[in-house]
């Protein structure tokens, strides 16, 4: 896919986040507009997947470890024909499919997750089962810069680097802020590329909002045998929403009905940008 | 009683992995570092394959059993029962028993029959903790032949499943030939009509030799042996409470939250009479061997007959 058809649809997903959150009255924008453009390059170009048959077979998986930020990859599904994006309006309401974070329950979540530390887990687990069976699926994990202070992520990485999982790609959104603060004010998680490279890992670092260099990282990822790859995406939390660009306080709040028009009006003018 | 077939739990696990790893080719085995403790050493020999040693790393064990599982897998994931359940917890929770997944865990070591290691080891609140898992099958065997027909009944089982085994050798209860095992269905071991003993993995032989002793003395116990702590056979239960009018309840436990907890829920509920819960009462186990122990803490069979004769 052109690289200009990847940005109208992240733009889309942005706007899917921040109609999602808006409608809630809740939720996590700020890590969701981050990763808005790899999760639509996973989505809508890499990852092998059929919106018409979520649970088919040899389907390449993605779990969701930093699962809070459930917006960003539910408009990503509905944006890639899973469910309606007109259902985005239900998140986080009671009796919606779309939960809090991710569950088995919704089209296209390959793993329920939201405990932090605890995604990576199950995709080195769905890897090893992929290389046990010599199934040739790939399996992608996305985290965060704050998520991986927990250490589950640290037993994880050992085991796939000692097995050598180079099926799985980890992906760190390193956008810098956590809920706290900045990460290296809180606990500092870095050096990352160090931390991944010791623990056996293929690493690479780029700009997580630029197509060209998460396309060549992913392709990288794929020519990489003998070790898994992390892919380190330097990122701006709350991208495209001029008012929650790098602002930690939007982890974790949803945009009043001035700041949603706002926010709107933001994406409005990328949409135009990209005509 | 020399002549007495002794055998740990665990040993039956070990055995039954291996024994049921051609029937269910899916079956993979997880350890933390404990295969020749917990006895999947028994199965990674015959299937070196199809067992993954983890490293001393359980919370990340029971992520990757939850990963294999979405695979097509059957994982049995095992342990000491106070990594699989304490330390794992929330992941078992999370990762596991959330997502509905086709999860087994495999505990061993659990209680105070542990023994010489001590109170960090002892784990007396796994039965709690799994119980409280919305979905998640808890099943407490009671010997050899309960515990390979438990790991059985499991893979049949669709479903996140905890299954807790014990270190220490104990008798073979259940050689009966119309022994039958069924998930979510109590035993009646012994008829009797003025007093009814729900027990309990290892504490199901001590009942026996506790109303042994009682029976001398014209005390008549009825005892139930209950495997499956959940979904728990409430009809057992209560149609035993119906007939003696008195409950003691036996698990090598702490008294909160387990068997006994169980058995007065399903009382409280439906038929209340006055229950005794004999177990760990809400204290810390410690060092010796495991006779001494059980004995100290009133888990043996004379400890059980002092207990349920006071009560009665």
């Amino acid at each position: 896919m052109d690289n200009l058809q990847l940005k109208k649809y992240a733009n889309e997903v942005r706007k899917g986040i921040v109609t999602s959150t808006h409608s809630a009255k809740a939720g996590h924008p700020g890590g969701s507009l981050s990763a808005a453009d790899v999760f639509t390059f996973l989505y809508f170009e890499e990852m092998n997947i059929d919106p018409k048959n979520p649970e088919k077979e040899d389907r390449d998986r993605f779990v969701l470890s930093k699962g809070h930020t459930a917006p960003g990859l539910y408009a990503a599904l509905a944006n890639r024909g899973y469910f309606p994006v007109e259902d985005l309006k239900t998140l986080r309401k009671l009796g919606s499919y779309l939960q809090g974070h991710p569950n088995m329950h919704i089209p296209g979540v390959d793993m329920a997750s939201g405990s932090l530390g605890q995604g990576i887990s199950a995709a080195v687990g769905m890897a090893l089962g992929a290389k046990l069976d010599n199934k040739d699926f790939r399996v992608y994990t996305l985290l965060g810069d704050g998520e991986i202070q927990e250490g589950q992520v640290w037993e994880a990485a050992m085991f796939a680097g000692f097995r050598k999982l180079d099926n799985l790609v980890v992906i760190v959104d390193n956008n810098g802020l956590q809920i706290d603060g900045p990460v290296d004010k809180v606990c500092s998680p870095y050096p990352i590329a160090d931390k991944f490279k010791a623990f056996n890992f293929n690493v690479v670092e780029i700009d997580g909002h630029d197509f060209d260099q998460i396309r060549s990282a992913f392709n990288n990822a794929k020519e990489t045998k003998g070790m898994p790859t992390c892919i380190i995406l330097h990122t701006v939390k709350g991208k495209g929403v001029s008012f929650m660009e790098n602002n930690a306080d939007w982890h974790g709040k949803a945009p009043n009905d001035e700041e949603y028009a706002t926010a709107m009006a933001d994406l409005a003018k990328i949409d135009a940008e990209l005509a | 009683m020399a002549d007495v077939k002794k055998i740990a739990t665990r040993e039956s696990y070990g055995n039954a992995l291996k024994e049921l790893a051609e029937e269910f080719p899916q079956l993979v085995v997880l350890d933390a570092d404990l295969a020749g403790a917990t006895k999947t050493g028994i199965f990674k020999k015959a299937y070196p394959d199809r067992h993954i040693d983890c490293g001393i790393a359980e919370s990340n064990m029971m992520g990757i059993a939850a990963g294999l599982s979405l695979t097509g897998k059957i994982p049995f994931a095992s342990s000491f029962a106070m990594f699989a359940a304490g330390r794992a917890f929330e992941q078992v929770r999370n990762s596991i028993g959330y997502p509905h997944l086709n999860v087994k865990i495999g505990a061993t070591h659990a209680g105070i029959t542990v023994g010489e290691d001590g109170a960090s080891h002892q784990c007396n609140e796994d039965i709690a903790l799994m119980r409280t898992i919305p979905g998640m099958v808890v099943m407490v065997p009671s010997d050899d032949i309960e515990a390979k027909a438990a790991v059985r009944a499991a893979l049949e089982h669709e479903g996140p499943v905890y299954i807790r085994f014990g270190r220490a050798a104990v008798p073979v209860i259940n050689d009966k030939p119309d022994y039958k095992f069924e998930i979510g269905k109590g035993q009646l071991v012994r008829e009797g009509k003025d007093v009814t003993i729900v027990a309990t993995g290892i504490m199901v032989d001590s009942a026996i030799g506790a109303a042994e002793k009682l029976a001398a003395e014209g005390i008549d116990a009825e005892i139930i042996n209950i495997c499956t702590i959940k979904p728990i056979d409430k009809d057992i239960i209560i149609k035993s409470a119906q007939k003696t009018g008195k409950v003691v309840t036996c698990e090598e436990h702490s008294v909160i939250g387990g068997l006994g907890s169980a058995v007065c829920e399903v009382l409280a509920d439906e038929y209340p009479v006055k229950v005794k819960r004999i177990g760990m009462q809400d204290v810390f186990g410690e060092s010796g061997s495991a006779s001494e122990l059980t004995h100290k803490y009133g888990l043996d069979a004379e400890g059980v007959y002092k207990q349920v004769k006071e009560f009665v």
